[in-house]
């Protein structure tokens, strides 16, 4: 049986993301997360720091690591220096790569993320681009954003953007050789392998 | 006399030669605020500052939505500090607040753990045969407007100041948690007294709204608003800024974050299309700008150069307020000249 304490503690992040827990809570008092959801890093903090195997597999098969918005809020406040927002992330990342992730609805919405946004980045070199913002899935972004994208490249000259043009400047398209870097360093960084963990084969 | 607080956490901002990495949030939605920043550092301040078209993102939004690995969000950040070491600078300046902390986590975990930097090393010349220095300074734009704000200022042609009544706009300012937050020694007045938007507001005749959820975040969230299902999270943050300055009746909103600008624009128009609420007695709204187009506008740069008519929030209101002279026939114009067709009006936020 796989020892999730030591798996967890090969992430390199993971001894700066939780050095000793006194449960004092403050990180969820100014957590915006906590506020919506039925959430509580503290008990996170816990549950990994008390080390044990069954609570910690419930929990990377939970929706819980799932609710954390990444404000970070809590990093400036916890008064023994952890960073329960970063824990966070070391515990989503074991999720995926053991494949715990699909066994919560949070969890496998990384599908829909590694299909967009990471998509995004190795085929245009941009995390969000306004092509890939269709007012059909953004209908919170309103009619000005239907109209700046009915009219882009109208628009985006006038302000000074490079939209879709060589050389630099705003929403330029980025050169295939950069491109080709950039998916050169996912494959060796294991950023390619995370999404074969989370998309399988066929993606 | 008044204690300042936030005078005891400064930090240091080069003065010139910078290499300037550009936003996928600024560029996708203000992409008016990144040719202003480089048009007032370049013909107002006479500053060097290089746009390197081989740029690309650096992960960011997808390493805090948890689809990118730290090694590989960290050599992504490695090629563009090989990219500013070729281009000869050593000043680097991330458009956006998320870069700002991603670059300042590469660092700082690369000064903690340098065997981590010797793999991020060996992870970029296996992948590109590139080598990189990390920089002498790494600050986020807003840094470089706060330094300059007192030098810019005798260059205005308006202040801060309501025409109509003399007295000094009410300002509320919103900074972007990864800009502070995480690493507060990298920001001005720290986390607690961040200085960095206030000082602007200050210099330039505002004055600054202390409300109750000052420092609560925009309600981004990343993985919270990019999944659809999600978004629940985003607005009910966002509502309780505004719930919160709502008494303090600010005249606009001042961000330097990307992200937060376009969520406390566009969720207010959700809220109105939604509830019926607006957070301004008038029902238009609380215009949120950008620090780029702050200055800009405040410079006599033209607002539709700017890009202020891509703001759900209407401005005029406001440019109003200031004494802004702007030709209103050139706001849904393009490039061409050519008069497009107007935006639909939304139904329950005010426009003229």
């Amino acid at each position: 049986m796989r020892n999730l304490i030591d798996y967890l503690k090969q992430d390199v992040r993971i001894d700066e993301a939780l050095k000793a827990c006194m449960n004092c809570g403050v990180c969820t008092a100014i957590c915006p997360a906590a506020e919506f959801y039925d959430y509580d890093p503290r008990r996170i903090c816990d549950t990994v720091q008390r080390g044990n195997e069954m609570e910690i597999e419930r929990l990377l098969k939970s929706d819980t690591i799932w609710y954390c918005g990444q404000c970070m809020s809590c990093k400036t406040r916890c008064p023994r220096g952890n960073v329960p927002g970063e824990l966070i992330s070391v515990l989503r990342k074991a999720s995926q790569e053991l494949g715990y992730f699909s066994e919560s609805e949070k969890g496998s919405q990384q599908k829909q993320l590694m299909n967009t946004i990471e998509r995004n980045i190795l085929e245009i070199g941009y995390c969000v681009h306004p092509d890939r913002v269709d007012p059909e899935y953004h209908p919170e972004q309103g009619p000005i954003w239907e109209w700046y994208r009915d009219h882009i490249e109208d628009i985006a000259p006038k302000l000074g953007a490079n939209y879709h043009g060589d050389g630099p400047g705003a929403l330029r398209t980025i050169p295939e050789t950069d491109l080709e870097e950039v998916r050169r360093i996912f494959e060796v960084t294991g950023g390619n392998k995370l999404r074969e963990q989370v998309c399988g084969e066929e993606q | 006399m008044e204690k300042r607080f936030w005078n005891e956490y400064q930090k240091e901002i080069a003065d010139d030669h910078y290499f300037y990495e550009r936003s996928c949030i600024r560029q996708t939605f203000f992409p008016g605020s990144e040719a202003a920043f480089l048009r007032i550092l370049r013909d107002e301040l006479g500053k060097d500052i290089c746009d390197n078209p081989h740029q690309h993102t650096c992960t960011g939004i997808g390493y805090h939505s948890d689809v990118v690995p730290f090694e590989t969000t960290m050599t992504v950040v490695a090629r563009l500090f090989s990219l500013m070491t070729e281009c000869g600078y050593e000043n680097y300046v991330p458009s956006c607040v998320t870069s700002f902390g991603v670059f300042s986590e590469v660092l700082e975990k690369w000064e903690h753990n340098p065997a981590l930097m010797d793999q991020a090393r060996q992870y970029l010349w296996e992948a590109t045969k590139r080598e990189f220095k990390t920089p002498k300074n790494i600050v986020h734009p807003s840094d470089v407007i706060y330094k300059f704000r007192f030098e810019l200022k005798p260059r205005m042609k308006y202040q801060l100041i309501n025409r109509y009544t003399g007295q000094p706009l009410r300002v509320v300012e919103h900074i972007g948690c990864h800009y502070a937050k995480i690493f507060p020694d990298r920001g001005i007045g720290k986390a607690e007294f961040p200085y960095v938007l206030a000082g602007m507001i200050e210099a330039w005749g505002g004055t600054v709204i202390d409300y109750p959820e000052r420092r609560h975040c925009c309600g981004f969230g990343f993985r919270q608003y990019l999944i659809q299902e999600n978004r629940g999270y985003s607005i009910a943050n966002t509502k309780k800024k505004f719930q919160s300055m709502e008494p303090y009746e600010p005249d606009f909103i001042l961000t330097n974050c990307p992200g937060c600008n376009m969520f406390l624009d566009k969720w207010q128009y959700t809220i109105a299309e939604m509830e019926h609420k607006t957070y301004d007695k008038e029902g238009y709204g609380i215009p949120v700008l950008t620090y780029e187009e702050l200055t800009g506008l405040l410079l006599g740069y033209d607002p539709w150069t700017l890009g202020l008519q891509l703001h759900q929030v209407q401005c005029e209101p406001l440019l109003n307020k200031i004494g802004i002279v702007y030709k209103p026939d050139e706001k849904y114009k393009g490039i061409s000249g050519r008069l497009l067709p107007r935006p639909e009006r939304p139904e329950c936020l005010r426009q003229d």
